[in-house]
């Protein structure tokens, strides 16, 4: 029942080519900055994009371009659900949940689907219609809607993204339940990490079109090869060539040990970057002089973001800005000590 | 809220434009014959001839429905040439002369025409200066109506709706019957009123493709053009009426399904 993907789509300017392979009963992730081609991914594997490449589920090849085979979408016994829903809006909640059943032409369609909304308990809203709904029912109906149909393939858009910020946390752990009780191969989307942290085991970090990282969510985090997964990770990242005992970069290079040999990222904690008024005299082995770019709280930490030969940001309290009256602009020294870098192949 | 003021030169011209449309309806008004009204609306002629009309116009908007909806949904999801000719030729008689219509209808259906002489061989069967002739002629003028605003109706449609449904599994014709087509219900109302409308006014290409025979062509205008002649008053008052069923029609289906006209 796994899904094995070979997806190449060509628009205009835009690329994707994108390997996946996913079990069943696994959930995986696709995470990247919009634009990355998430969108694009998800609407090949329906069938609704046509693709250069293979697609293959549980065991039945769904696309060959190479065999000019392609099953079209609604043959393809797949489940997708849309960011914002795409409810019925003439269908009341009822028929939106046994509409995939009378496609199927199962006998009693809508009793099944009765059925579904009770175990959501979600009965009382059945002749209501979508648009009395709110965002989080609306998300929830349009799931059933979809796994009523039993598919083999669930693909979900940006699932929460569409809902107030007040009611994703219970939204995500319901969906993170119902995700749960579906065997299928399972398939989200999204642009935040927090959600695919929270409902993913695998992530599959996409960018400009192609994967740069997969992994579960500490492997991805631990060990950052893109600055928007860095980002996700609030931890500085430097690509530069290792050479032994210190890291080359353009036009600067840092003390690191086992910096190895060739292309390497190399990681730095904010926490591990100190700020000092003058020349530090010490054991810190990587020292510059820069300047400050901006500074941002973050919760109880603020991080001041230098701009200096190599460009960091350091992570300090609230305290130490005031002390060492930290402003855009102002002059400081950055230091932090070569075993505080992490280096890894690129 | 504050709107943008309307400059004042605006607000004259657009007077200008009402007035223009009031001052007919106000002649029509003003000079009918009020104390002959009442027994012009109830003459035999008259009955015969709105009783026609409405039968026509409605029988053409019918067809118009059956054909011009699947038109629409052909021209609205080809691309490319194709699509650019066939829309020419459904948009053409909108802004072809209606009595050129009419000459062409006689030279497809006509007894030597196209079409029409194989079915006069063939069956027997001759279409021009008939109801149904009437009827052809009503529905080749205002069909584009419908499918110029069905056509609109499908652009504006977010496509994920039939997307979804075929997801879910839903086959080309259940897409189309339980999906696009109740998404259209506004398009296709509006659409339907303004090719009923377009219908019952048809002159042109009526009197030329079916004549003028009471009880079975002579629809409302064609009888206002011929009283005009010899009964002005006649006229006037059949006017009126057209006017008055215009008007109730449009009125009563105003605020259910042309919120959008």
């Amino acid at each position: 029942m796994s899904l094995i993907a070979n997806v190449k789509v060509r628009h205009n300017n835009f690329a994707l080519d994108v390997q996946l392979d996913i079990d069943p009963g696994e959930t995986v992730a696709i995470l990247g900055p919009n634009g990355a081609g998430k969108t694009t991914l998800l609407r090949a594997l329906a069938g609704l994009v046509p693709i250069e490449g293979r697609v293959e589920l549980a065991g039945q090849v769904l696309e060959d371009s190479a065999l000019r085979l392609r099953v079209p979408t609604e043959e393809r016994h797949i489940g997708l659900v849309f960011q914002d829903h795409v409810l019925f809006p003439h269908l009341s909640v009822l028929d939106n949940v046994a509409f995939g059943l009378q496609a199927q032409r199962r006998p009693e369609a809508r009793q099944i689907a009765r059925g579904w909304l009770e175990r959501a308990g979600l009965a009382e809203k059945g002749s209501s219609m979508p648009r009395e709904l709110s965002g989080g029912q609306a998300q929830r109906v349009a799931l059933l809607r979809t796994l009523a149909t039993d598919p083999r393939l669930l693909l979900l858009d940006e699932p929460l993204s569409a809902l107030d910020v007040t009611i994703r946390a219970e939204v995500r752990r319901e969906l993170s339940r119902q995700l749960a009780s579906f065997g299928g191969v399972r398939l989200i989307v999204t642009h935040d990490p927090l959600e695919a942290i929270a409902l993913a085991d695998r992530l599959v970090v996409l960018e400009n079109g192609r994967v740069v990282q997969s992994g579960t969510p500490e492997e991805v985090t631990a060990r950052p090869r893109s600055r928007f997964v860095a980002d996700l990770a609030g931890v500085n990242l430097l690509r530069g060539k290792g050479r032994g005992d210190h890291v080359e970069l353009a036009g600067a290079s840092i003390a690191a040990p086992d910096a190895g040999d060739g292309d390497v990222f190399a990681v730095i904690h904010p926490r591990a970057v100190a700020l000092y008024l003058s020349r530090p005299e010490g054991t810190p082995r990587n020292v510059w002089h820069g300047e400050v770019e901006d500074i941002d709280l973050h919760g109880d930490r603020v991080r001041v973001r230098v701009k200096s030969p190599v460009p960091l940001v350091a992570e300090v309290t609230p305290a130490a800005v005031r002390d060492l009256r930290l402003h855009a602009g102002a002059r400081v020294w950055v230091a932090f000590k070569a075993t505080e870098v992490s280096v890894y192949p690129a | 809220m504050s709107q943008v003021r309307i400059p004042a030169a605006l607000i004259a011209l657009a007077g200008l434009g009402l007035l223009f449309f009031l001052l007919p309806l106000a002649g029509l008004i003003v000079r009918a014959p009020w104390d002959q009204a009442v027994a012009g609306i109830t003459a035999p002629e008259t009955v015969t001839a709105l009783g026609l009309s409405l039968f026509c116009s409605v029988a053409a908007t019918g067809i118009a429905l059956v054909l011009g909806i699947p038109l629409a949904v052909v021209l609205s999801r080809n691309t490319g040439n194709l699509r650019g000719v066939m829309r020419a030729l459904t948009t053409l008689p909108m802004v072809l002369p209606p009595v050129v219509g009419g000459v062409a209808l006689l030279l497809a259906f006509g007894r030597r025409g196209l079409v029409g002489s194989l079915l006069d061989q063939a069956f027997g069967i001759q279409i021009p200066f008939t109801t149904a002739a009437a009827v052809m002629a009503e529905t080749f003028v205002a069909m584009p109506f419908l499918v110029i605003a069905v056509e609109g109706g499908l652009r504006s449609l977010d496509p994920r709706y039939e997307e979804a449904a075929r997801a879910l599994g839903a086959k080309g014709w259940m897409v189309f019957a339980r999906v696009t087509l109740p998404l259209l219900r506004p398009a296709i109302f509006s659409g339907a009123v303004l090719c009923w409308a377009r219908a019952l006014g048809e002159f042109g290409a009526t009197i030329t493709f079916a004549g003028n025979f009471p009880g079975r062509t002579q629809t409302v205008p064609i009888a206002v053009y011929v009283a005009l002649e010899t009964r002005p008053d006649s006229a006037i008052v059949l006017s009126l009426i057209l006017l008055a069923v215009s008007v109730a029609i449009l009125v009563g289906m105003r605020d259910r399904w042309l919120g959008a006209l």
